[in-house]
């Protein structure tokens, strides 16, 4: 791989007290590049990425071993200030979940949090952050309205305004489409083509055509560990392991 | 169950005479719900048609802007109104910070320990205590201990600690109903703990914690036994001119109407119109706390 090393896993366990969901992982994140998640329903995705920006912190008993580097640097290292770290790594949920604020505050609510007070630094960046998220021709007219008031599409590339606001280097997206219609889906799916020029994207899915559709390269767990990664054509045409070409073949799962 | 049982629509298993006594035993419970609700309004229009009809003749620009007069006989009763909004007032100023601070750290910060447990019966015990040990603490400490003295703040430092369970109560169930998904967005844009508390956490529960909170006050603004140790005093004309000054209180002015005065009978019709100010004042504080809630509601976008 000639890309740029953004983010590097190595030899992730995690448990959830006493149960092991995460183990041995070690995987490489690539600048300009989407990696997809793939795997059966309960095989460890989210609470993987949930690890790379430690929202995990927040589940008590929880433990996590092992290293994460952003830049080289353990982003466990106690050294870390957790909430700049989170600030560099945007993330985007499963159901969308915009604050119940203007559109308006919701994605300039990342600037204010962190310490930024400009107020036409504040609206130009709202203003861009929505056009990256092509979602400014549709509120243009009404970024003071609620943010409820949304459709569940137009929601969901609210939160992704919301997390480009703050212009983060990684942005982890939680299967961010599965609430989605077709229409929809297909929007947040264009979205990330443009955005990966920009940003390093990690997107777990657990439909294998949007996988194949998005991403450059894919990997594949199950059952807590990680079974495969390849480049995405590669992995999905000729995959080395029995257990993927079953998966992918929809032969399980 | 066989398996021809499982086959036949669940209709056709069902006797006709069954699904008869279902219906009579769903008509029999609706009705009693009804009536249970309706005992409920029905008392309260008994109790405000008897204030009503024997308290309105009371009631005039007087009654309410003068001070007793002759041995409280007559007059009005300007003090004691002004002395129960400066209790309530005092009361929500003491336990509306401390209840919201209780309750974020319990429901936000606290883990799930033994300490957390204590302070959780210590909690629920306070609410069970009667309102007249508070009053006797509340003479025991704030009055000659603290050396407060007989006065608005001992008072309201009472009724505060009495409101207190209610505001945790009502503030713990207000964080519940916030989503944690909306503490995991903003906590992943980079806000810190307290950022997210202040910004996205109250700001959603600020409709249920206040309509809470003003309940609290309310119910505690007509308690008697909390300040007549502590605040109230059988009479006194001037309005109070500092937060150290003893005062006059409608459920206070009631009990000494109709207990202790020099003539209980003729004085009827007073306490009758004290009554009613004060349910009119408690009715007012609820009515105040709907009419926030909904335009928070409004203004909170939910
Ligand atoms: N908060 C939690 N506490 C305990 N176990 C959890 C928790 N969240 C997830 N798990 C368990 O961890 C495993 C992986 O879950 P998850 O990461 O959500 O899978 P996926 O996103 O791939 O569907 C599952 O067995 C799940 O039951
Ligand atoms: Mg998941």
């Amino acid at each position: 791989m000639d890309a740029d090393l953004k983010m590097s896993v190595k030899q992730l366990n995690f448990f959830y007290d006493k149960f092991k969901a995460l183990e041995n992982i070690s995987l490489d994140f690539y600048a300009g590049h989407v990696t997809a998640l793939i795997g059966p329903s309960g095989c460890g995705k989210s609470t993987f990425l949930r690890c790379l920006n430690r929202m995990n912190d927040l589940i008590p008993k929880s433990r996590v071993e092992g290293k994460i580097l952003l830049d080289n640097e353990d982003i466990y290292d106690c050294a870390v200030n957790v909430a700049t770290l989170r600030s560099r790594i945007g993330m985007v949920f499963q159901k969308p979940n915009p604050f119940p604020k203007t559109i308006f505050e919701n994605v300039a609510y990342g600037l204010r949090v962190n310490g930024i007070k400009d107020k036409t630094l504040i609206a130009d960046r709202v203003t861009e952050s929505l056009n990256q998220a092509a979602l400014w021709d549709e509120v243009k007219d009404r970024i003071y309205d609620s943010a409820l008031e949304l459709s569940g599409g137009q929601q969901q590339r609210l939160c992704i305004a919301r997390a480009l606001a703050i212009k983060p280097e990684v942005i982890l997206m939680d299967e961010p489409a599965s609430a989605l219609d077709p229409i929809a889906t297909q929007k947040i799916e264009e979205l990330i083509h443009q955005l990966k020029k920009m940003f390093t994207i990690i997107i777990v899915t657990h439909n294998m055509q949007q996988a194949a559709r998005v991403s450059d390269i894919t990997a594949f767990f199950y059952m807590g560990k990680l079974i495969e990664t390849d480049k995405t054509d590669t992995l999905f045409t000729r995959p080395k392991l029995k257990q993927t070409e079953d998966y992918i073949t929809g032969r399980f799962g | 169950m066989t398996k021809t049982d499982v086959k036949k629509p669940i209709t056709e298993q069902l006797a006709l005479p069954h699904i008869k006594y279902r219906k009579f035993k769903q008509t029999i419970f609706f009705a009693l719900f009804r009536f249970a609700a309706l005992i409920n309004g029905t008392a309260l229009a008994i109790i405000l048609f008897f204030l009503l009809k024997n308290g309105y003749k009371a009631i005039n620009w007087t009654f309410l802007t003068q001070p007793p007069i002759d041995s409280m006989t007559k007059g009005g009763i300007l003090p004691c109104i002004v002395g129960t909004l400066y209790l309530s007032l005092g009361a929500i100023a003491i336990s509306l910070p401390i209840g919201i601070a209780s309750a974020i750290y319990l429901n936000e910060y606290a883990g799930s320990g033994r300490v957390l447990r204590i302070i959780r019966l210590g909690i629920n015990n306070l609410a069970g205590v009667p309102s007249v040990v508070f009053g006797l603490f509340g003479l025991a400490f704030f009055v000659i201990y603290l050396k407060m003295g007989v006065s608005i703040l001992a008072g309201a430092l009472t009724l505060g600690l009495l409101s207190l369970p209610v505001i945790i109560g009502a503030t713990e169930e207000a964080l519940k109903t916030v989503p944690e998904t909306y503490r995991e967005a903003s906590l992943g844009l980079g806000a810190t703990k307290l950022q997210t508390i202040f910004r996205v956490v109250l700001p959603c529960a600020m409709p249920g914690i206040l309509t809470g909170a003003i309940l609290g006050i309310s119910r505690a603004a007509g308690e008697t036994a909390p300040i007549m140790f502590t605040a109230a005093v059988f009479f006194t004309p001037d309005l109070p001119s500092s937060i150290f000054d003893e005062i006059m209180a409608l459920p206070y002015h009631i009990y000494v109407l109709s207990t202790a005065g020099t003539e209980i009978e003729a004085t009827r019709p007073l306490q009758y119109g004290t009554s009613l100010v004060l349910i009119v004042l408690v009715f007012g504080m609820n009515l105040a706390a709907i009419l926030l809630r909904a335009r928070l509601r409004k203004r909170m976008h939910i």
